[in-house]
């Protein structure tokens, strides 16, 4: 099994609650897509050829400050159930962790973790550069990887055309190859209904949503990835400048769908969050929709200061280890164990008990 | 009931509008209605790209001239229809290969084909830390959307026009 205590925080560090407006955004993920010049995309590619890739980026990234102290993982060489665990920890992608329908991981699939940065390789694209910041932190974010990506762009050549930018194997990432997503928590415009409006909205602005896993994931309990869609004809300060006002402006939306909740219907609230508190407290068996739903019920109750005593840390905490692959493990048996909702269960009601203490 | 658009295809899309304060409906067969930009749930492509990809196919043969390296890339041997089916490209030579109808497809996916963002040898030139965070210079950046401008309204692109001429004021 892999060990990810070898990681500064076992890569959880964006999960401590500790960025900015984090009782709303959980955290910030900036992704820089880059390729090598002169070597045909990952889709044409030999497995030789990944290779290749692999050592020359690894040894350019051992010579920066930023990544010389980088854990690699290779996806091609772990098991299932170790590759769902870096997935669900934000750390690779569905695609390079092989968890497809397919379900086959491409040789040479690797990663580079330190601290809040990394790099995936031979995903879609050669690298892909990402940090992964808590809480609403999109200049920050961005920073250290605009950072590394100036190191990484001294010792490599990066496929680059004048008119076009950085190349990428797909045209929806070409030019800046930037995406930056912004984790929310939006319980209270889906309990008021207006999220398909604010939604809509985004997408008329140039922005799109996704799941809690990105790309061709779904939504679960009320959290959205918001992100800019378009890469090409504004320069990065544009692009995370306009996405950051529109988050803004979606925090405010949620705020004040709160207020409307707390005002017309605060009995139905009260009810409602201190019944998902009750559950989690006490159920026997909890399947992960069940508790990513109910721990959005949990942390509405503290964003709205219903609920005192539950820390964000302590939800952040649940939301990642009550994950299959991550339950799994600590409980050793296989993420598709059919005693798995009940470990569940009993592993919430321990953090719940130790942390929040006996009263509610 | 047959397709409005094809008469051929059964119509599987009923497509409402409102145009000029009257409602009409289209009905439209599930390949018609992608090329009007309308997707059925269970039309969805398999790539984000597809009905850019679906148009761009449909177009190619009138109004793009063939690529001029020919059908395939010099460098990769891939070709537009490898792209069409993958949604990828098979290298970075590909965009010089096939320039003009991804220059195409860039302006519908982007609404624009100029990288605007850090470019690659300034990092050579100046890898001073966050550099890149900051605004670009406003005069130069001024240059490029007055060139850009200039562009949508030759193409007649007047979405994209206005919306640089906005950018525009805001800059001077």
């Amino acid at each position: 099994m892999i060990d990810l205590s070898l990681l500064t925080d076992g890569g959880v560090g964006w999960l401590d609650a500790s960025g900015p407006s984090s009782h709303l955004v959980l955290s910030t993920r900036i992704r820089l897509a880059r390729n090598l010049a002169g070597r045909v995309f990952q889709g044409r590619n030999s497995e030789t050829e990944r290779e290749d890739i692999l050592q020359i980026v690894e040894g350019a990234a051992r010579d920066t400050v930023l990544l010389r102290r980088a854990i690699k993982f290779r996806l091609d060489r772990l098991e299932r159930t170790e590759r769902q665990l870096l997935h669900e920890r934000h750390l690779v992608s569905k695609e390079l962790a092989g968890l497809d329908a397919d379900g086959r991981v491409r040789s040479g699939a690797s990663v580079l973790v330190q601290d809040r940065l990394g790099v995936m390789l031979n995903e879609e694209d050669h690298l892909r550069l990402q940090g992964l910041h808590s809480g609403f932190a999109l200049d920050a974010a961005y920073a250290e990887v605009d950072r590394l990506d100036a190191e990484l762009g001294q010792r490599l050549a990066f496929a680059f055309h004048s008119e076009f930018g950085y190349l990428t194997s797909c045209p929806t990432n070409v030019g800046t190859g930037l995406r930056a997503s912004v984790l929310i928590h939006l319980p209270g415009l889906v309990l008021t209904k207006e999220i398909s409006k604010v939604l809509q909205g985004l997408a008329q602005v140039g922005l799109t949503f996704r799941g809690l896993y990105g790309e061709g994931s779904e939504v679960v309990g009320n959290f959205f990835q918001l992100s800019n869609q378009t890469t090409l004809g504004s320069s990065e300060y544009e692009l995370l400048d306009h996405l950051g006002k529109m988050v803004r402006q979606v925090m405010d939306y949620e705020e004040q769908a709160r207020q409307v909740l707390l005002r017309d219907a605060p009995a139905i609230i009260e009810d409602k969050v201190w019944r998902a508190y009750g559950l989690l407290r006490y159920a026997r068996a909890l399947s992960f929709e069940e508790s990513m739903n109910l721990l959005s019920g949990v942390r509405l109750g503290v964003g709205v200061s219903l609920i005192p005593d539950v820390g964000m840390y302590t939800l952040n905490k649940l939301l990642v280890y009550t994950q299959p692959a991550h339950l799994a493990v600590a409980e050793g048996v296989v993420p598709n164990d059919p005693e798995l909702p009940v470990r569940r269960a009993q592993f919430v009601r321990k953090v719940l008990e130790s942390e929040v203490g006996r009263r509610g | 009931m047959p397709c409005e658009q094809c008469q051929e295809r059964e119509a599987v899309i009923h497509l409402t509008q409102i145009v000029n304060e009257q409602v009409t409906t289209l009905h439209l067969c599930e390949r018609c209605a992608a090329e009007k930009g309308v997707e059925s749930p269970g039309s969805q492509p398999k790539t984000p790209l597809g009905s850019f990809l679906a148009a761009m196919g449909e177009e190619l043969p009138e109004q793009v001239p063939a690529p001029r390296t020919g059908e395939t890339c010099s460098r990769c041997g891939g070709s537009l229809q490898d792209f069409r089916e993958s949604g990828r490209l098979g290298c970075p030579d590909c965009y010089r290969s096939f320039e003009v109808p991804l220059r195409d497809l860039l302006r519908r996916l982007h609404g624009s084909t100029h990288h605007m963002g850090e470019r690659y040898a300034d990092h050579e030139a100046a890898p001073a830390p966050g550099a890149g965070a900051a605004p670009p210079e406003d005069r130069h950046q001024a240059a490029e959307l007055r060139e850009q401008l200039r562009l949508a309204v030759e193409t007649e692109n007047f979405e994209l026009a206005a919306e640089l001429r906005d950018r525009l004021r805001v800059l001077e």
